[in-house]
């Protein structure tokens, strides 16, 4: 009856730590003194499941732990402690361990027990299990001395059924202490109306112990609804408690000691072997991201699963219909089908890849729930009193966007709370609130995600850029540059703006970070600020990364696409605005601006193409804020298409982002603005200028 | 590495491995049957840009994208007109720890052969070639020479 509860791990590791999320959140809407009642059971009921499951699955070490942070939730629960705040940062302290145990176990190590056990230590220490502090003890089973118990189980006879075993809770109980052991089978019928499946027996211990009598009830805390369960602390000696039993009651006891004490030492060797494993030390399990996210899942909504299978429903149908047809002789009739059964696979095809993609979509929830806490601790860090706002939390955005942008919002919500924010007296000193607000907001635009970071602080400080910049070189100082263009000096590399580096912000590989990681989304970052009352950073996402919107154009006799949302516009050259700079680089005067002209078939090294520059057309594309000119023979259609990876199976390709298949299955390549910039030696190593632009300067000069 | 793993694999199969040997300019050259995946016609390709010139592109292949490498190429071998003969096997392979589905283009596709380890043990100090990397032995069927590959370094194109 061995079961591989191996199968089961995955399971319990996402339950607990979406438990632990759980938990998190709620102890950080608990106000010590005032705290809600309902909270504290849902924070219990989170630990008490990760304690069961841990403890079924064999992981001790969380089980053991979560016990002593589950005691002290359920005193709290009980009333018998009032709720410090000291108790909720263990708590969140505790939370974070357990996060940290988790994935040790997660990824087959060893959890380091070593903060783990001082975690435990500081609980045990409220609890008054250790002796330096007896103060705060009132409950008189958590006293040190020995007491024996009196307890009577009684289980009710459906109580196997209920998947427990007495023998387990017996072994368990002769753990704490002295055990003895009575059992009680006059309750037995005859043997012919013997049920195997019923429980008749009933016992009593008495067990001497130093543990607390919560200890016990512990013990039986997975049967109470399935049995009569009695503990009674009993002053006296064990042998007239025996007798007076046996006179009270006109039951025959059976001692029963000899099999359970025969126990206990196996039972004690097991319970420290563990504990021997632990001590070596075992290095700290980083989570392996990696390995991570090719066994992650993703819970959908019943609702969603239910249109999809409607949806395939009805391509089965459309393709017995078209079936159907094939199998007839062609006529003028059956074309006239055939068309309008392939507009309605199209029309199919596309309802359910919008509802497959639908399931990749997550409420961005899942990114904002980490900041309540990553809030609450930087601005203590910071002593700043800080208000977490957190709007459209229910927008949905694809898994793998989501899992990306998470490292670059903390970055910028850090960012907001060390420089943005004044401290409370600098609040007051210009009359505002000295509780400053940080905002979350996310919203669907168009086919983008918008997600804004706001904080009502001091917005950003223009002049001091503007130094910083010119100190480093970024800019000259005879640049006029308006507030906005210093605005975006910020997220240039190697820029930092804070006094001092502190280990919240400031390291100065900032911004150009967050930056890059967007636009490895194919996202975009901006910033607004005004002096005095607050900056509001603008991420823009796509939905997904799956499916992109392209031009497909034609260079010699291959197909590229470029990605839609790059194109600024199109056009045919006028060969008058065309100058020469350099060696080779031909420059369009387009309006205001000089657009260099990138001839993709000498970047790709294809022959064939047509060179002469009034032949061609000109497709305008930004990128980093740059727009440049590529050169193609022709434009195609556009449509949406499905990205595929080209880094699989060959190698990362200069210029090139992914790879499509067209409807005619051939493969085509999609191009990759930034990269193709860079390939074009357009931009100088480390620069964020292009050349074209120094040197348009550097002639005005 | 994974060298190391097929000799343990073999020993552990009676010492035999099958090989499909396939022809490229008059030479017969073998590689593991159980990398195969599948055998095809030769299809137009979509160039990639600035790749070696062995990398004659790529193709869909049901929904993946799968490189193309042409072996006479690879090997410096002068390259042929591409005819009804010609293939391209499907391989996979695993290449510094990722599993990775690439065709390659050969003249044509011979036979299927049974050879021990201990008959393919037999290299030649090759110490001069470019390509010595890539052979992983030398065995005689019959009258003739089969070269067997190593198609982790074959396709290993860092």
């Amino acid at each position: 009856m061995s079961i591989d509860l191996s199968q089961f791990f995955e399971v319990f590791f996402e339950e607990s730590l979406e438990g632990l999320d759980a938990m998190e959140a709620e102890l950080l809407n608990l106000d010590p003194g005032n705290e809600d009642m309902e909270t504290i059971n849902t924070i219990f009921r989170a630990a008490h499941s990760i304690k069961g499951g841990s403890g079924t699955f064999g992981f001790t070490s969380v089980s053991d732990f979560t016990h002593v942070l589950e005691t002290l939730l359920d005193q709290i629960r009980d009333g018998q402690r009032a709720l410090t705040a000291e108790h909720v940062n263990l708590l969140l302290k505790s939370v974070d361990c357990l996060r940290g145990m988790l994935a040790a176990l997660q990824s087959e190590q060893e959890p380091d027990l070593t903060e783990a056990d001082e975690i435990r230590k500081r609980f045990e220490v409220i609890l008054g299990f250790s002796e330096d502090t007896n103060s705060c003890n009132s409950d008189i089973e958590e006293t040190k001395s020995e007491n024996t118990y009196q307890i009577d189980f009684k289980p009710h006879p459906h109580l196997f059924k209920t998947g427990n075993e007495p023998l387990y809770m017996i072994s368990e109980l002769a753990e704490l202490g002295e055990l003895e052991t009575q059992a009680f089978y006059d309750a037995l019928p005859d043997i012919d109306s013997l049920h195997s499946e019923e429980c008749f027996l009933a016992w009593r211990f008495f067990l001497t112990t130093t543990k607390p009598e919560s200890a016990i009830s512990e013990i039986f805390e997975w049967v109470e609804d399935d049995a009569d369960i009695d503990i009674v602390l009993c002053g006296g000696l064990f042998e007239s408690d025996l007798s007076d039993d046996e006179n009270n009651t006109h039951q025959t006891p059976v001692l029963a000691t000899n099999e359970i004490q025969a126990e206990r030492p196996v039972s004690e060797t097991q319970a420290s072997a563990p504990i021997t494993i632990n001590t070596s030390a075992v290095k700290k399990a980083e989570p392996k991201k990696s390995s991570d996210s090719s066994v992650t899942s993703i819970r959908v909504g019943i609702d969603k699963v239910d249109s999809l299978i409607n949806m395939v429903g009805e391509l089965v149908i459309t393709q017995a219909m078209l079936s159907q047809i094939g199998e007839q002789e062609i006529t003028e009739s059956t074309i006239t089908a055939l068309q309008e059964g392939l507009a309605q696979l199209a029309h199919n095809t596309r309802d359910l890849q919008e509802n497959v993609m639908r399931i990749r979509m997550l409420p961005i929830s899942f990114v904002f729930s980490r900041f309540p806490r990553l809030v609450r601790d930087t601005s203590q860090k910071l002593n700043k009193q800080v208000e977490l706002k957190l709007l459209g939390e229910q927008t949905e955005l694809d898994k793998t966007v989501m899992e990306k942008i998470s490292d670059p919002m903390v970055h910028l919500v850090r960012n907001s709370l060390d420089h943005g924010l004044e401290t409370p007296e600098q609040r007051v000193a210009s009359g505002k609130d000295p509780v400053g607000t940080v905002t979350l907001n996310a919203f669907h635009q168009g086919g983008n995600i918008v997600i804004e970071i706001m904080d009502d602080g001091q917005g950003l400080n223009t002049e001091k850029i503007r130094d910083k910049a010119i100190a480093n070189g970024l800019i000259q100082d005879t640049d006029e540059l308006s507030s906005d263009e210093i605005n975006e000096l910020i997220f240039m590399p190697g820029f930092s703006t804070a006094d001092e580096v502190s280990d919240i912000s400031g390291r100065g590989v900032g911004m150009d970070v967050v930056r890059r990681n967007i636009q490895a989304l194919n996202g975009s970052v901006e910033v607004a600020s005004a002096p005095g009352v607050g900056s509001t950073f603008t991420i823009r996402l796509p939905l997904t990364l799956a499916i992109l919107d392209g031009q497909l154009v034609k260079v010699a006799q291959h197909t590229y696409i470029i990605p839609l949302i790059s194109i600024v516009e199109s056009l045919q050259i006028d060969i008058s605005k065309v100058s020469r700079v350099g060696k080779d680089l031909d420059v369009l005067r387009l309006r205001d601006e000089y657009i260099p002209i990138l001839r993709l078939y000498d970047i790709f090294n294809h022959g064939g193409a047509i060179e002469e520059l009034d032949k061609t057309l000109l497709v305008v594309v930004e990128s980093d804020n740059h727009k440049v000119g590529l050169l193609v023979d022709d434009l195609l259609a556009q449509q949406q298409v499905v990205i595929k990876s080209l880094e699989a199976n060959y190698q990362k390709v200069d210029g090139i982002s992914g790879a499509t298949i067209l409807g005619d299955g051939r493969v085509s390549l999609i191009i990759d603005i930034s990269g193709l910039i860079k390939l074009s030696g357009l931009k100088r190593p480390g620069s964020q200028d292009l050349i074209v632009e120094q040197n348009a300067v550097g002639g005005a000069a | 590495m994974s060298e190391h793993n097929q000799q343990l694999i073999l020993e552990g199969q009676h010492d035999e491995n099958q090989y499909l040997t396939f022809m490229m300019a008059g030479e017969e050259y073998g590689m593991n049957i159980l990398a195969v995946q599948e055998i095809r016609g030769w299809e137009d390709v979509t160039a990639i840009p600035n790749s070696p010139s062995f990398v004659k592109g790529a193709i869909n292949l049901r929904g993946t994208i799968v490189p193309i490498i042409d072996l006479r190429l690879r090997f410096g071998i002068a390259d042929n007109e591409y005819g009804p003969l010609t293939v391209v096997i499907v391989v996979a392979v695993e290449i510094n720890g990722q599993q990775k589905v690439m065709g390659i283009v050969v003249d044509a596709v011979s036979d299927v052969y049974s050879i021990s380890e201990e008959q393919a043990k037999d290299v030649p100090d090759f110490q001069d070639s470019d390509n010595a990397e890539f052979v992983h032995g030398l065995v005689n069927v019959g009258e003739k020479m089969v070269v067997l590959l190593n198609l982790e370094s074959v396709l290993n194109l860092e």
